[in-house]
Order: structure tokens, then sequence, then C-alpha cells
């Protein structure tokens, strides 16, 4: 008798667990589908570094490893937010490997939330379109440009909100 | 009083003006610049500096670290680099430049792990203290020093190759034609070239 309450105890503690597990699961599901992620060439993504039009986009080079870059995130995020109606773009550039876009980038993307629009840009070529971006740029991310059809500016730091905002400012008031 | 008060808020304005613009001019070693010479801590905790290589006839200095994936996927890389030209007189000596307080994963207990999981067979070195990285201007990893032995000068600094995220598409491989100039007595056609990598942690 009492071997057949342990057994039977015993399963009932596997069942729970299992529900446990099974509870887990259900709440990490991330429904991604329509998340989905252009992957660029340098001479694709180009023509989005220098456009001619009335707006100021901020071009942010960053990937979902960088921690330096997940943590001012949020900051261009919220520029994005507060300035779409003054004509100002925000555009995320992924520089993660292109075969964990579906493992890391998208899962990434909808677990933040993020509004901007976020590309990859996928080119061997790294050399030429780095030195292309900025002549004193060595590759370290994160990296961000700042540009309208009269100036540019190029920033190889890090950018907490207030930073970013007043320097998104200098480009409104030409 | 007054005036004396004025020229300090004066100067002080100056100094913090400088501070600013002085921190944005890129420092570091450039090409053709000689190096000071370092002793760092090898994960065997045998202190090095190049100095120890009296028969070398330059190096291949890598700051690359465990935690950085564009490292990590240049690991094996390095390694070929190492193989192929130890022997030749230009080693590989990889520099851990980060922090391991900022990147716990970056400890030299962790360097011990990688190197014995990996099989380096270069010294893996600490910049404890963070005070040989920011003399070479190494803003990431991984990032390549390339220095001739005789005059400790750079010869070459930047990427491994052309195609950092993916071995499979390298088409040209710049420490290797660096190196294969040096030894040859020839000039470097490329001594500077860039790539993405993690920045430096501190």
């Amino acid at each position: 008798m009492k071997l057949k309450t342990v057994f039977l105890f015993v399963i009932f503690l596997g069942l729970i667990s299992c529900k446990k597990e099974v509870a887990k699961n259900e709440k990490v599901e991330i429904d991604t589908p329509q998340i989905a992620v252009r992957s660029y060439s340098y001479s694709e993504l180009k023509p989005l570094l220098e456009k001619k039009d009335h707006k100021t986009y901020v071009i942010n080079f960053w990937a979902t490893w960088c921690a330096p870059c997940v943590k001012e995130l949020p900051a261009f995020e919220k520029l994005n937010k507060q300035y779409a109606s003054k004509d100002v773009e925000v555009l995320l550039v992924s520089l993660d490997f292109p075969k964990q876009v579906e493992k890391k980038l998208i899962p990434f993307i909808a677990r933040k939330n993020l509004q901007s629009k976020v590309v990859l840009l996928d080119d061997i070529n790294e050399d030429v379109w780095i030195k292309a971006i900025d002549s004193s740029w060595s590759g370290a991310i994160p990296a961000t440009i700042i540009y309208n059809k009269n100036s540019r500016k190029f920033y190889k730091k890090t950018f907490d909100y207030q930073t970013l905002e007043s320097e998104l400012q200098t480009f409104l008031k030409q | 009083m007054m005036k004396l008060l004025k020229l300090i808020v004066l100067i002080t304005s100056i100094g913090l003006l400088t501070a600013f613009t002085l921190k944005s001019v890129d420092t570091g070693y450039r090409i053709g610049e000689s190096i000071e010479d370092f002793s760092l801590m090898n994960i065997d905790e045998t202190m090095v500096s190049l100095a120890d290589y009296e028969d070398a006839k330059g190096f291949i200095i890598v700051f690359t670290c465990n935690t950085c994936p564009y490292s990590v996927a240049n690991e094996d890389r390095i390694i070929a680099l190492d193989k192929k030209y130890k022997t030749q007189g230009f080693p590989v000596i990889a520099i851990n430049p980060n922090d391991p307080f900022v990147v716990p994963d970056d400890s030299f207990e962790k360097m011990k792990v990688r190197v014995q999981e990996k099989g380096f067979t270069f010294p893996y070195l600490l910049d404890v203290g963070q005070k040989v990285y920011p003399k070479f201007g190494a803003t990431k990893t991984p990032e390549v020093y390339i220095v001739t032995q005789n005059d400790l000068k750079v010869q070459y600094i930047g990427a491994i190759d052309n195609s950092s995220r993916d071995a499979n598409k390298v088409t040209e491989k710049y420490v290797e034609n660096a190196v294969a100039a040096l030894l040859a007595g020839k000039k470097i056609k490329k001594t500077k070239t860039s790539a993405i990598g993690c920045s430096i942690k501190k």
C-alpha cells in the first residue's frame, strides 16, 4: 500500500512539473510572423543615407549582441516617437549575423516592441563601406549618423536621450 | 578680486573646452610609429613581453576577447594565422582589453577556459588595468596590429580579412597579405582597414 502511495505521489509531482513547463512556454511564446527584416547590401543601403528631401534622418548602427547598442536603443525609440510629426525618421541598421535574423534579431524586435524601422546590413566588404560611411570610423558599434539635405554628422559614441535630442535639435534649427 | 575671479572663470572655461575637444581626437599608434613594449600576464600566469621573442621578425598582435561574437567568429582564423606564421617569425599575440568587472565572461579564469576549449596556440594576455590598449588606440575587438621586431614599428592596423562575419566569403586576406609583404621585403598595399567589432568595455 505504501509503495503504491509513493508511486502515485511521484507521478503526481511529475504531472505538476510538466504543467509548470507548459505554462512557462505559453507565456514566452511570441507571435513574430508579421515581423520581417529586409537585408541590404551597402549599395542598396547607400540611398537611405543620403536622401535629399525635407526630412531629418537618424541612422543608428547596432546589433543585438552589442550591449552598449541595446542600452541606448530606448533613446532612439523615444526620439522616433517624439519627433515623427516633425519630419524626423529613425532607421536602425542591424549588423547582426545574417544567419541569426530569424533566431535572434526578429525575436529581439518583438520582445522590445521596436517601432523604428529595422534593416539588416549584409555586405562583406566592411572596409569599403565603413570608410564610405565615415573615413574616421574604425567599425566599432554603436555609431550614429544624423543628416538632412543641408548637413550630416557622424557620431562614434553612445547616446542618452538628452544628448541625442539636443544633437537632433541642431539639425532641426537649420 | 573681481579680475582674479574673471581670470579663473576664463581659464576654467578654456580648460573645459579643450578637454572636450582633445577627447574627440583619435589617439593611439599610427602606421610607422614605434610602440612601447608591454608586460602582460598570460593565461599560464607567466608575464609576456615582445622582448621575450628574440628570434621573431615581427608580431601579429590581436585585441580579442571571449564575449564579442565578431571575435569568436574570427578565432579559427586567428589560430590559422599563428599556425602559418609562427614558424616564419610572425607569431600571434592575443590581448583581451576588456574590464572583467564590466564583462564577467572576459575574466582571466574564463580566458583560461577559452584557450583550453579552442586550443589557442598563442599567448592570450589580459590587459590588467587597461593601460596597454589605449596606447595602441584600439577601439574594438577584434583588431589587429602588425609590428616589426627590430624597430617595434606598426606596419598594419585593422581587420583580419574582408569578411569578418563569414569566413566562407573571404576574398581578401589583409593580415596574410601584409605579413607576406613584410617577409618578402615589399611594401604593404593596404596598411589600414576597418571592420565591424565590439567596442572595448571599460
